[in-house]
């Protein structure tokens, strides 16, 4: 369970509270106005940001004293997902090794990885000469290696189109399924949420709501969120 | 990156005999070059001593004094050769050095030598040295030079020493005028370098018509270069005579191998060397002569020169008046 | 960066970085103050040499300008063109700042000297002589040294700035004005101030060049007068308060530098070739053309002729020539190696916490005098060791710690660039320590650091090398032989030598500078 304890974010004149638990093997959208910190939100549990009050809790332990690369989870960021100069099968080996020395059964799983997100055949290559999406498959691939209970989606495939999104989303829930992982996934598009995420988080006016139902909350929604929705 | 610096350590460690007593010799950088007297006068003093004669080039004269009073009494050198006679008072005042065993000897100096601390090895006077094919008439005063439009280059006296030498020649000739002279050659000073070497290259590239140097200079390019066209202007003040010198250091722990090298600088197996080496006069002619095209060389009527006391007396005010006239 | 989770250096990696700052700290400032400490008396500060401080920041701020005002313009246009042979020439530009100043001065000399071919071709025609004496001779082969150097500082802001902003530009038809304004604007106002104190530190240490084309005694400058401090009164306080004063005037600047520069913030690309769109008017090819042209000829004719008078004397060089000349390349190389072991830890330092104070340490080897580091390292170190027994160590460390400000500024703008772009996934990898280093620091970095390393190689080959205060028998540096040589009347010797010194710092500054820019698989 990933549970915010009065966690309370504080920049400048922005700031932001949470105070709700995830249930484990939950996949959850975390959707909201534009600049609410949905981002934000997904930084500070990921270590990139400290909590000004309050804890952030994976299965009871306090995630604060963690370094980003230490804590339970693996993210993927809007953009920026892969180091250009290494090649594919190099940017996916780094989840299992930081340091890339890799025994033969170690890259037998790289091997794996990249099979099981469609792009066999493709590990010699560098980020600048695949795709939008077969670089967001390249991240996934990492995910997949890195095997962290915890998969958080700063909105990676947000310049995908709408079938290549589609897509990448249920390679996320498949991958998610298999490993049992909790999902955190930021989210423009509410029908995204609904294909991908049981529950939703809202985040608005300062605050990131406890996680509801997201059919409900979309069809239903409070006044922050039905602005930003157009109703 | 350790590896590299211990093998460069092992190779800057040179291999000394161990059983020969070491005599080592400060000196300037030009002795010591291959092309200098340094080679040789090692090879033939070596020949003769049973020991292992070291010369460790430190700067130029002036650097090696600054050298030896950084070091003081814990000094490695035995000897110092190269300090000349505008440095020999501050030398004496160190307190480091001591008086040579020598006895009196004449010396074929165009003064009278008779120092008991500082023994001369070579000398020559400062001349302009000028190209007979680009400059047909060479004044023949420093008068004559203010009052032409020749072009001259000369060193900063703080920095060199020839350029030292010239502040104290301007001195010498016109002790209540120097800097009046100095004023009036403002226009024809085409720069100021911090070295001889600087100078005379730009002098070779024909920058400027004239630069300061010693009046053996053609004799280089003479013997060496089989070039006649470069000679010394005899200046009807006199000429600023530059004795060089050596001498032992006190605390030496080899005084009789040093009072033998000071001998052997003043035979013939070295001063025969000296022409043709570090193109000066030896301050002892050898038996034989001067090498031929050192008979073409100018030779002054006036030797001018400072007592070594005096000398360092006057500087202070010789350069001020120096640079008052050319920051002008 | 506010949190410390993303910062480049771990705690191991700061800890090397303030080493490493302790060093440099030590041999500059330390060896200050060894010989302040050994001076006599205490002694003030003439009128001269109030004068000389006066005349020294007169001509290194109009030299630094000149020379940066002069390198924006070359670096556009080598940003913008792409053509065959454009990295040799990028190479050979940058000749000048490597060479040992004698040489280039006489370079410089046969071109605008009185019988050079400027001169020659200005009487052909009836027209009036130009001098290179005095002020503007200064300046001129001031800028001759430092166009290089600022022109490669600000190439590389050109070449940070990733292919996708130039492609964004083109597809929103930006012409050369708005690309001018919207991305090279902000990348000047980050490179700039750093490259003007580069050049400005250096010509404020300038010794040689001013005194034998300033013309007089007028045009003396600081290091000048800690020269003569040394040599001529042997007065060792006079010579610690020069040093001292020098100090204050490169901090000053530098610090002048840090307020007024603002990091560009682009952020990462993919390392797409920059392809660019927007200098495609003819108008603007035959500026970039003319520009390339003038700065070739005003940068290499005076090299050509130092070429064409040493090459055939070359092969008759005497064989201690040639010894000086393995031993300066030896020196060369361990001192790279040194160099950029020094400079890595402290550049991942000084972009954590404390950076500006950790860069402005690894930026005193600027500010040093050569002449008070060699004494008060000498003083140091002679009632441990025999000075002699180090002459060649202390050459290469000295070497390393006078190249290490010009291979820090490389790195440092291409390492903030990584923190940027890369901080937070390496952070979030758990990328850390030699693993970071070996798979993201050292490729992300290989241009800046093969770029450092040729200049910290070609530096230390032209350097005079063995302080004399260290000399012993056979440590003598090819520099150091050239000048012999030429001090012993053997001019065609010294061009030879000059022609044989100019081969091999360039080509071990294009072999690192190559070997960086060689970008596999793409």
């Amino acid at each position: 369970m990933l549970v915010f304890e009065r966690a309370r974010i504080v920049q400048g004149d922005f700031s932001m509270a949470a105070d709700f638990a995830v249930p484990e093997g939950a996949r959850v959208a975390v959707i909201g106005p534009s600049g609410a910190g949905k981002s934000t939100l997904l930084a500070a549990v990921a270590g990139f940001i400290p909590l000004t009050e309050g804890r952030i809790l994976w299965e009871g332990q306090n995630l604060a004293p963690l370094a980003p690369g230490a804590r339970p989870l693996s993210i993927l960021f809007q953009d920026q997902n892969l180091f250009p100069h290494l090649t594919v099968l190099q940017n996916v080996g780094l989840g299992l090794r930081p340091d890339l020395r890799l025994d033969r059964e170690q890259q037998a799983q790289v091997a794996a990885a990249l099979e099981r997100v469609g792009l066999d055949g493709l590990g010699a290559r560098r980020p600048a000469q695949l795709s939008g999406g077969q670089q967001g498959r390249v991240a996934l691939a990492r995910a997949l290696l890195r095997a962290r209970p915890l998969l958080l989606l700063d909105e990676p495939f947000a310049a995908l189109g709408p079938a290549l999104k589609a897509e990448m989303l249920d390679l996320v829930a498949e991958i998610a399924a298999e490993t049992a992982s909790t999902v955190l996934m930021v989210s423009h598009e509410p029908a995204d949420a609904r294909r991908f995420a049981p529950l939703s988080v809202l985040v608005a006016d300062g605050r990131a709501e406890p996680p509801l139902p997201t059919g409900a909350l979309l069809d239903n929604p409070p006044p922050a969120l039905a602005a930003y929705l157009g109703q | 990156m350790k590896r590299s610096l211990i093998a460069l350590a092992l190779v800057a460690t040179p291999v000394a005999a161990q059983d020969r007593p070491v005599l080592t010799v400060y000196t300037y950088d030009s002795f010591t070059a291959e092309w200098g007297p340094g080679p040789q006068v090692e090879t033939a003093f070596e020949a003769i001593c049973e020991c292992d004669l070291r010369l460790i080039a430190a700067g130029d004269g002036a650097e090696l004094l600054s050298r030896l009073r950084l070091e003081g009494e814990q000094t490695e050198a035995d000897i110092v050769l190269g300090l000349d006679t505008n440095l020999t008072a501050a030398a004496a005042e160190t307190g480091l050095f001591t008086n040579h065993a020598l006895g009196e000897r004449d010396y074929d100096l165009p003064v009278i030598w008779d120092d008991p601390m500082f023994v001369p090895y070579d000398w020559g006077y400062f001349a302009f040295v000028y190209d007979k094919t680009r400059l047909p008439e060479p004044p023949a005063s420093f008068e004559a030079l203010a009052a032409s439009d020749i072009s001259i280059v000369i060193q900063d006296p703080r920095a060199s020493t020839p350029g030292l030498g010239l502040l104290l020649w301007v001195k010498a000739a016109y002790p209540d005028r120097a800097g009046e002279i100095w004023e009036a050659l403002a226009d024809n000073i085409l720069t100021v370098t911090p070295g001889w070497t600087e100078a005379y290259a730009l002098f070779i590239e024909g920058e400027a018509d004239m630069v300061l140097s010693y009046t053996t200079s053609p004799a280089y390019h003479l013997i060496a270069e089989g070039d006649d066209s470069k000679a010394a202007a005899s200046f009807t003040e006199g000429h600023y005579l530059q004795v060089e010198v050596a001498a032992r250091l006190a605390s030496t722990d080899e005084p009789d191998l040093a009072d033998r090298f000071l001998a052997f600088m003043v035979s013939e197996e070295f001063q025969k060397v000296i022409p043709e080496t570090n193109w000066m006069y030896p301050a002892v002619t050898p038996p034989g002569g001067l090498p031929a095209g050192f008979d073409t060389l100018i030779t002054p009527e006036r030797a001018l020169i400072y007592p070594a006391g005096e000398a360092a007396l006057i500087r202070g005010e010789a350069l001020a008046e120096w640079q008052t006239a050319l920051s002008r | 960066m506010a949190d410390r989770a993303v910062a480049l250096s771990g705690r191991f990696g700061t800890a090397l970085g303030l080493a490493v700052a302790g060093l440099v700290l030590c041999l500059t400032l330390g060896t200050l103050a060894a010989v302040a400490w050994r001076a006599e008396a205490a002694s003030g500060l003439g009128p001269a040499d109030w004068a000389a401080v006066r005349f020294t920041l007169l001509q290194a701020a109009l030299s630094a300008t000149i020379s940066v005002v002069l390198a924006v313009p070359v670096a556009r246009a080598f940003a913008r063109r792409r053509f065959r042979g454009r990295s040799v020439l990028i190479a050979l530009l940058g000749a000048p700042f490597i060479l040992p100043v004698i040489v280039a001065v006489l370079g410089l000399l046969a071109v605008f000297g009185r019988s050079g071919l400027l001169n020659d071709a200005l009487r052909a025609v009836g027209l009036p002589e130009v001098s290179i004496y005095g002020l503007q001779g200064v300046l001129v082969a001031h800028v001759f040294f430092n166009l290089p150097l600022a022109t490669r500082l600000i190439l590389q802001g050109w070449a940070a700035i990733p292919a996708e902003r130039f492609r964004l530009a083109a597809s929103l038809g930006l012409g050369a004005g708005e690309v001018g304004r919207f991305l090279e604007r902000p990348m000047l106002r980050a490179v700039l101030p750093g490259a003007w104190v580069a050049v400005f530190v250096v010509c404020l240490t300038s010794f040689a060049v001013a005194l034998t084309l300033g013309g007089g005694p007028a045009a003396t400058t600081v290091e000048l007068a800690i020269y003569q401090a040394f040599r001529f009164d042997f007065d060792l306080s006079r010579a610690a308060l020069l040093a001292a004063v020098q100090f204050a005037l490169c901090l000053a600047a530098g610090g002048l530098a840090a307020r007024v520069a603002r990091p560009a913030g682009f952020g990462a690309g993919l390392d797409r070739p920059a392809d660019r769109w927007d200098g495609a008017s003819g108008w603007l090819k035959a500026q970039d053309v003319g520009v390339i042209a003038l700065v070739s000829v005003f940068l290499l004719l005076p090299l050509a002729l130092v070429l064409l008078r040493g090459v055939p004397q070359v092969g008759a060089l005497p064989g201690s020539v040639w010894a000086a000349a393995v031993r300066s390349v030896a020196v060369a190389l361990a001192s790279t190696a040194l160099c950029v072991a020094l400079a890595l830890p402290l550049a991942i330092a000084a972009t954590g916490r404390g950076g500006r104070w950790i860069e402005a340490a690894g930026m005193l080897g600027l500010a040093t005098s050569s002449l008070v580091l060699g004494t008060g390292l000498f003083l140091l170190l002679r009632p441990w060791v025999r000075p002699g027994d180090l002459a060649l160590p202390v050459t290469v460390l000295v070497n390393a710690v006078m190249a290490l400000p010009f291979v820090l500024r490389a790195l440092l703008p291409a390492l903030r660039d990584l923190q940027a772009g890369y901080g937070r996934l390496s952070a979030s990898l758990g990328l850390q320590g030699f693993a970071r280093l070996r798979l993201l620091t050292l490729p992300r970095l290989r241009a800046p650091l093969g770029f450092g390393a040729g200049l910290a190689a070609a530096l230390s080959m032209g350097d005079l090398g063995v302080i004399a205060l260290f000399a012993d028998q056979g440590t003598e540096t090819l520099p150091l032989q050239l000048y012999r040589l030429m001090g012993a009347y053997r001019m065609d010797d010294a061009a030879g030598a000059a022609v044989l010194l100019l081969g091999l710092s360039l080509g071990l500054f294009w072999v690192f500078d190559r070997g960086g820019r060689g970008h596999a698989g793409l």
